[in-house]
């Protein structure tokens, strides 16, 4: 943040003396360009050139360099359902981690007092156990003959008369793991809201309502933004919970990846997933910045 | 303005306001009225309660009991956003996120007041802020963001404007352009201002009425002259300028003067000029009402002044005036600020003088709490710290 003053008296600025760019900048920068160079920038064309290929004829799972565009073709006419089921259901996990978190981390930082470092180790403390286990637990608590389960068929709320295995279960698995990446930004943005800001709408004829919509709301929206971003990008690509919480007609663009990798040994298509769906992420995060107008905030 | 519309400005009373954090009341049973239009300052030191009265006027904080009404509309019960008040708030509390223009129009577009471009334009002027209209609060210098936080209350045309220190987070130049400019705006307005500060120059430079506070009450109301003239409490003499106190017993009465023994010595103080119930009396007589003699020239005392005798232990020329300190037989340093009318005719540090004031200058103050109540505590720790210097000083 800078603050620009204004010179009233229309004096001119003391002049800025031109420093040379020191060499000491690019030393800083050094070894993270080169771990960037080594794991991603390397990778990335690898996988980019693998994407081409072409199999070698009657050699399974062997492929040779080729530029083979039509892999994206295929690729996308087999696969959008599942691309679009990954933006579906990692948009709705975000939509409820949003509408979870937000009052969450709204009452550590204005309501909470001393109790708010607490509260804070406790969003973080799911994490000291690894995500495939939590992701296990999860399977527990909604298998067919859990008490999810059976409450809610008891009140005759799931069509299908289970969880475990449907589309609910992977957004909430989703939900779940990917929760405390929303709160944190959020809870960073809202504990810099100075109180006085809200005085002061509510002393400029804003009730409550209004003063949330139009001060602590729009002041909130770096950690919203960052928040959706952190949550969503990694629910798109992520494949265990469809793995573990899912069933087949619930796979996710990174479980379309795995086994294709993994299973079918189709490097290409497996690599024109991977791209596709980075660039389909990086088409959504841009245009959803744009929107969120957050270049300007502060 | 263009736009004054004919509403009637009413006075604010504040009656048996109470606020209790706990068990320590921040105001105690304040009952206070505030003519309509006025410029009142609440002044007092931190912790004293005027900032806390101030945001009950707000509704920003709920009284333990009491109430608040203008005219004769009860507001106690109102929310902070129901009331016809307004805040400029210590640092100001613009909306980062809204330019100067937004943040003016605040007001108004939650009241869905229409024509909002016109006033906030006519507002900004006011101000002298028009070209501002589409920074960021942060891109203002600090005298810039003070009248944006000034036009923003403004603007909704307030039945009293609330002023919580609004000048302390600026320079001691731009304090002063600020006092001023703050001054020409009520008076052009005519709005209630109600203005809340510790430092006791600008209650005075600003205001009509002064109401010094004092852990939760009113020590002293009135004209700042007034006030300074005449404080009614120690407190009172200490906090706004300062006092030359002597303390002393009650001997006889004279006339219409009060006599007063103090260290063998006789001092007048008018009857009316004495606040003092019991028979301890603090004699007090502001530094810029005495006169210092030297020795041989006492003779030219009028008659009934009040008198003593001294030795100068510290001269400082401030050009306007020159500072003494005049040590007194039992040693107590009194101030004496001396007009430099004629150069060259100064006492000496180490003379013998005589110094004398009025009686009509002198004021009785009740003696039972000591005479440095409402002093600045870092002035008291440093004259702690001199006298243990001195002593050592004298002992070695």
């Amino acid at each position: 943040m800078v603050a620009v003053v204004p010179s009233t008296g229309g004096q001119a600025p003391p002049a800025v003396t031109v420093k040379r760019p020191s060499r000491t900048g690019y030393i800083l920068l050094f070894p993270g360009m080169a771990w960037l160079g080594v794991f991603f920038a390397i990778p990335f064309v690898t996988l980019f050139l693998t994407s081409l290929q072409q199999p070698i004829p009657g050699k399974s799972g062997k492929y040779k360099f080729g530029l083979e565009f039509g892999n994206y073709v295929t690729a996308f006419t087999e696969y959008w359902p599942v691309f679009l089921r990954s933006f579906v259901y990692a948009g709705i996990a975000t939509i409820l981690a949003l509408c979870i978190a937000y009052p969450l981390a709204y009452f550590i930082a204005f309501r909470a007092g001393k109790w708010r470092s607490l509260m804070l180790v406790l969003v973080i403390a799911p994490s000291f156990a690894s995500f495939l286990l939590r992701t296990y637990a999860w399977k527990t608590i909604l298998s067919d003959e859990g008490i999810v389960t059976s409450t809610l068929n008891t009140l005759h709320l799931l069509p299908d008369g289970r969880i475990l295995n449907t589309g609910i279960a992977v957004v909430a698995g989703l939900t779940y793991n990917f929760l405390p990446f929303m709160i944190l930004p959020l809870y960073a943005a809202l504990e810099k809201i100075d109180p006085r800001l809200i005085e002061a709408a509510s002393d400029l004829y804003a009730s409550p309502q209004t003063a949330f919509r139009k001060v602590t709301w729009p002041l909130s929206m770096p950690g919203v933004v960052a928040g959706t971003l952190l949550t969503f990008i990694p629910a798109a690509g992520d494949y265990i919970n469809a793995e573990l919480l899912g069933s087949t007609g619930n796979r996710m663009i990174g479980n379309a990846i795995q086994t294709n990798f993994i299973e079918f040994r189709d490097y290409p298509t497996a690599s024109a997933l991977s791209f596709m769906l980075m660039a389909a992420i990086l088409v959504l995060v841009f245009t959803y910045i744009r929107r969120a107008g957050t270049e300007d905030l502060l | 303005m263009a736009n004054n519309e004919a509403r009637p400005v009413e006075d604010l009373h504040l009656r048996n306001l109470t606020k209790k954090f706990g068990d320590v009341a921040a105001v105690d049973d304040l009952t206070l009225t505030i003519p309509a239009g006025s410029f009142f300052a609440l002044l007092g030191a931190s912790g004293c309660g005027k900032t806390t009265t101030l945001r009950m006027v707000a509704g920003l904080e709920d009284p333990t009991s009491g109430t608040i009404s203008i005219g004769d509309r009860d507001i106690t019960g109102l929310r902070a956003f129901e009331r016809p008040v307004n805040t400029v708030f210590q640092s100001y509390a613009l909306f980062p996120h809204l330019d100067i223009f937004e943040n003016v129009a605040f007001g108004l577009r939650r009241r869905g007041i229409k024509d909002v471009k016109s006033t906030v334009d006519q507002m900004l002027d006011l101000v002298e802020l028009g070209p501002m209209a589409r920074r960021k609060p942060t891109q203002l210098s600090g005298g810039q963001q003070q009248r944006v936080a000034v036009a923003r209350a403004l603007i909704n045309r307030p039945d009293v404007l609330l002023l919580d220190e609004p000048l302390g987070a600026l320079d001691l130049k731009l304090r002063r352009q600020m006092q001023i400019e703050l001054k020409r705006i009520q008076t052009e307005v005519g709005t209630t201002f109600v203005h809340v500060t510790h430092d006791q120059e600008e209650a005075m430079t600003m205001a009509d009425t002064v109401a010094v506070m004092n852990s939760g009450r009113i020590e002293q109301l009135g004209h700042p002259a007034d006030i300074y003239e005449l404080p009614r409490t120690v407190f009172v003499a200490n906090f706004l300028g300062q006092s030359n106190l002597i303390t002393g017993t009650r001997s006889a009465n004279s006339g219409d003067d009060v006599l007063v023994q103090a260290s063998g010595l006789t001092f007048a103080v008018p009857a009316d000029r004495c606040f003092a119930e019991g028979s301890n009396i603090i004699v007090g007589v502001r530094p810029e009402k005495i006169t210092i003699l030297d020795e041989v020239d006492a003779d030219r005392i009028p008659e009934h002044h009040n008198r003593l005798s001294g030795r100068v232990t510290d001269v400082s020329y401030t050009g306007v005036s020159t500072q003494y300190l005049v040590q007194t037989a039992w040693d107590q340093e009194l101030i004496v600020f001396e007009q430099n009318v004629v150069v060259g005719d100064r006492s000496e540090v180490g003379d013998a003088v005589v110094i004398h004031w009025s009686p009509r200058h002198t004021f009785g103050l009740d003696g039972s709490g000591g005479t440095s109540v409402g002093m600045d505590p870092e002035v008291l720790a440093l004259e702690a710290m001199n006298a243990s210097l001195i002593s050592d000083a004298s002992e070695a």
